[in-house]
């Protein structure tokens, strides 16, 4: 959560993904449209334990398409065990995981990659030793049918056609983290996941990948995004849902929901509202 | 032995807890460790030298996977080439004998003199991690029996007698070589619980569950290791010393034969590493089958050898594990047990031993010397 | 002078040593499995090879068109099955694993071959040569062994380099999990590497069966050790630093076997040793740490 940040106190956009409106597809920007289909991704009743440790309680959640969904929370709430589950690395202990009508929740995640769901994990984790072109070769090999593929990477990054023959590992954190997203998109998903983008990057190289954005919701694609810093979540989001110790404690459009709502649904602080579970509460 | 160790914690006014050894008082595991002691030494005059004779190959095979077992189980150091010892140990006495010493005597210093070698093999293959330092030890172990086979005095490539025994009868023979098979085994097993039970044990545990942090709160890993892998060395010399005898003579083709590595190697996994009591059931169940596989050439070793990778992927505790699941039994507890409001401690809790699957390699650290 | 022949002697088997050791580093590096069945891997395609002459009466020189794909197959299987296996478990795991099956396979092979050496018969090719002035003597078969292993290296970089299967490995061995989240079946690329490792140790065994004779246990007693050494020698994560160190190992075992007949092999260790102590991070060796 950037400490700087008046937007958190000041915000009242609504409908605040933006140029989500634009595309063709359902518009889940403003307001409550009747009209937006069928779930393409649907997550219900999800448990995961990380040995001893439960990661993630009974967290369910529905993922429209042309949905900009951001996940957010403090450290250890959860967000990327719930990103690594649904992109299968995390086995879950209960709960079931619905591509369309499809249940994948005990699906191998190269499959599910097959099937739709791409990450962009923690960290880029780009492949070192392996140029900015064959990262994407890589994620092109076993890619479904779709708009994206290099050529078009390169269209959208600009920069890195001229660098495309540059090993990965010597490129700075933005411009891996471009790479990363590209490497994503020519596997031509339906919902990519975005795990915390904004790590380790400077503000304004961060606001600049989020601009994208509309351009990749403009070609079919859903997002479900974990962030960690809030301002920039509410800002790019179409929906928030806050976790925290591995719980649901908010869900909804940004522009529903006021800033002391997040405030105490992020800290787990005891609210008039719907929620008790706050810290120094029941056992675990 | 002891059973218990046992500490009153003193909490400020929260339940007491009581800290033990073992899971029951075992007062009685070290009164039977005496008696079976005291039975196995009056054995030779119960029954035929060539059982006499067995129980020799028994005892040598389970120093050796006590100490295999100390270093894989317990360090997490696989080795492949303690071959490199028990041969060294066994030409070690032979040199000594060479020089008129009685080899009975010459045995506790060719082990001494193992475990002093080992310390520069290790700084020779320490910083290697462990698939290639299992290599490296047996590239240590061919170039041991390679340079042993330049001295025509050790009797080059076919071997040498042992001289310093022809006086004795060949009975009394078998039941000193067995008297001494029994000491450095009885020796082997104390010197082996007693590293664990103390520090070095708990920190082994520590490096076996996280090392980075095993080292950051001061656990001097690479010295823990190193000794190890002496104590390791001077085991297997002294089982090196004791084929000598047996034999009478040595031959470096079968005294560095890697063969004695696979015995103990399978022999631990199937009785179950990590455990004490591991090598000891597998070696019992070696020579079971053995006794009954001997006749078919080279099919127990392969027998063995597939049961123990069908152990190693399927049933990783081994035996041992399987019995101290279900029954709770530790012959030499090591451990320590929790007892909280006078309950006796609840069964290991399921769950902890599932693993998901696909989980990434444990990748190893590299490993400072 | 000999001493000449000796290291040209020792760079030609410089060529086999790498082929052996291509092998094995490809399985670490990709998989992070040392396998310690390498060298008997070696010794069973000779075997095979040996059986397959036997029954299809094709000229020696031609049993490896059989013998590779069967040996590369055999990998891809291998891996899929036990050694996938083993590898969810621990490290501990795959190296007793690996350790196992080579006690299997060499006590397999002792039962049904016996301990007698066997070599793979190609008349007088063994021993033809040919003269480079008055001093130098080339046998044939090493030189062509020599290129065939330069060829087989040539091709591998090629392949790792420029096609998808080969960027895939790169990949994999990089970051497994990232190239799970890539769509990518890590399994798959691991029986492919293992296919292409047993393939290699095959062409080598066979190779070895040409200048040489094998018995069961030399897949230990040597191979193995001989691949591990140069991989050691020439420095981890570099095939050409493998063929350098095979050429260094091979150098080494032709001076000692002029210094002392039967020192051949000593010195190889020794040199092996040395540069463990001196350089462990091998002669063109980036790491550190091996």
């Amino acid at each position: 959560m950037s400490a700087e940040d008046p937007a958190l106190h000041g915000m009242t956009a609504p409908g605040s993904a933006p140029g989500a409106s634009q595309g063709p597809g359902a518009s889940p920007g403003e307001g409550a449209s009747p009209g937006e289909g069928n779930p393409v991704l649907q997550v219900r009743g999800l448990t995961v334990h990380h040995g001893q440790l439960q990661a993630l309680s009974d967290v369910s959640l529905s993922l429209f398409p042309g949905d900009v969904y951001a996940i957010i929370g403090a450290n250890g709430a959860g967000k990327s065990t719930l990103l690594r589950t649904i992109c299968g690395l995390s086995r879950p202990t209960a709960g079931s995981i619905m591509l369309d009508d499809t249940e994948i929740t005990r699906v191998r995640p190269e499959r599910r990659v097959a099937a739709g769901i791409v990450m962009v994990p923690e960290g880029r984790r780009l492949f070192p030793s392996l140029t900015v072109e064959e990262n994407l070769l890589v994620g092109a090999a076993n890619a479904r049918q779709g708009p994206w593929n290099p050529e078009r990477v390169y269209q959208l990054f600009e920069w890195m056609r001229d660098r495309r023959r540059q090993r990965a590992a010597q490129l700075s954190g933005g411009e891996q983290q471009a790479v990363a997203i590209g490497r994503a998109l020519v596997a031509n998903p339906r919902v990519l996941l975005l795990d915390e983008l904004s790590l380790g990057l400077a503000p304004v190289v961060v606001r600049r990948i989020y601009n994208t954005l509309p351009e990749l919701l403009a070609t079919g694609l859903t997002v479900l995004l974990v962030e960690q810093d809030v301002s920039q979540a509410l800002r790019a989001a179409s929906r928030v849902h806050c976790l925290l110790e591995g719980r649901t404690t908010l869900e909804g459009r940004p522009g529903e929901l006021s800033p002391s709502r997040v405030e105490a649904a992020y800290f787990g602080l005891a609210d008039t509202g719907a929620n008790q579970s706050g810290r120094g509460g029941g056992p675990a | 032995m002891r059973s218990a160790t046992e500490t009153q914690a003193r909490h400020a006014g929260e339940r007491p807890v009581r800290v033990t050894r073992s899971r029951r008082p075992v007062a009685w595991t070290g009164l039977g460790a005496i008696v079976a002691i005291g039975i196995f030494a009056y054995l030779p005059y119960l029954v035929y030298s060539s059982t006499t004779d067995l129980f020799i190959n028994v005892f040598i095979l389970l120093s050796m996977a006590s100490m295999w077992n100390l270093l894989a189980g317990y360090a997490g150091l696989v080795s492949v080439g303690q071959q490199a010892f028990v041969g060294l140990g066994a030409y070690f006495v032979l040199i000594l004998a060479q020089h008129g010493t009685n080899p009975f005597v010459a045995l506790p210093v060719a082990a001494i003199a193992c475990g002093v070698v080992a310390l520069p093999v290790w700084w020779l293959v320490a910083r290697l991690r462990s698939g290639y330092f299992a290599i490296a030890t047996w590239v240590v172990a061919s170039a041991f029996e390679l340079f042993i086979q330049r001295f025509p005095s050790l009797g080059g490539g076919t071997g040498a007698p042992l001289p310093g025994l022809s006086g004795l009868s060949p009975t009394l023979l078998t039941a000193d070589t067995y008297w001494a098979a029994l000491a450095v085994t009885v020796v082997a097993l104390a010197v082996v619980y007693l590293l664990l039970r103390g520090r070095l044990g708990l920190v082994f545990t520590a490096i076996r569950d996280d090392e980075t942090a095993a080292r950051s709160v001061g656990s001097h890993v690479g010295r823990a290791r190193s000794f190890i892998f002496m104590v390791a060395g001077a085991g297997c010399g002294a089982a090196g010393a004791l084929l000598v005898i047996s034999q009478l003579s040595v031959q470096p083709s079968s005294a560095f034969s890697v063969q004695w590595t696979a015995e103990m190697a399978f022999v631990t996994i199937i009785g179950g590493i990590g455990t004490i009591e591991g090598p000891i059931l597998g070696t019992i169940v070696f020579f079971a089958l053995q006794q009954n596989l001997s006749h078919y050439g080279a099919w127990y070793l392969i027998t063995l050898g597939l049961v123990a990778i069908s152990i190693a992927l399927w049933a990783r505790r081994g035996l041992w594990g399987f019995i101290d699941e279900r029954l709770h039994i530790r012959l030499f507890p090591v451990g320590y047990w929790l007892w909280i409001d006078s309950q006796p401690p609840a069964r290991r809790l399921p769950g902890l031993r599932r693993r998901v699957r696909d989980e990434p390699d444990q990748e190893e650290p590299p490993r400072k010397p | 002078m000999s001493w000449v022949n000796a290291v040209i002697q020792g760079i030609l088997t410089g060529g086999l040593y790498a082929l052996f050791a291509c092998g094995l580093s490809l399985m670490f590096g990709v998989m992070k499995v040392v396998n310690l069945a390498h060298g008997d891997l070696a010794v069973v395609a000779g075997y095979v090879a040996v059986g397959i002459i036997a029954v299809t009466h094709i000229p020696a020189v031609w049993s490896f068109v059989l013998v590779v794909p069967v040996m590369a197959v055999l990998g891809y299987v291998l891996q899929r099955t036990l050694i996938q296996a083993a590898l969810g478990r621990s490290v501990l795991t795959t190296l007793l694993v690996t350790f196992g099956l080579s006690v299997v396979i060499e006590n397999g092979l002792l039962q049904f071959f016996s301990a007698n050496s066997h070599s793979l018969q190609i008349g007088s090719l063994v021993s033809d040569s040919f003269s480079l002035g008055s001093q130098i003597t080339i046998a044939y078969l090493p030189l062509v062994i020599f290129v065939v292993a330069v060829i087989v290296l040539l091709g591998l970089q090629f392949f790792l380099s420029s096609s998808k299967y080969g960027r895939l490995i790169r990949a994999v061995a990089d970051d497994r999990e990232a190239a799970q989240l890539s769509g990518t079946d890590y399994r798959h690329v691991f029986g492919i590497a293992a296919a292409i490792a047993f393939a290699t140790v095959a062409l080598a065994g066979i190779a070895f069966g040409m200048v040489s004779a094998f018995d069961p246990s030399i897949g230990t007693d040597q191979l193995l050790l001989f691949a591990f050494a140069s991989v050691v020698i020439g420095g981890l994560g570099s095939l050409w630093g493998t063929l350098l160190g095979g050429t260094v190992l091979g150098i080494a075992q032709q001076i000692g076997a002029q210094i002392n007949q039967s020192d051949q092999i000593l010195a190889g260790y020794v040199v092996f040793l040395a540069v463990l102590v001196i350089r462990p991070q091998g002669l063109t060796g980036q790491r550190a740490e091996l």
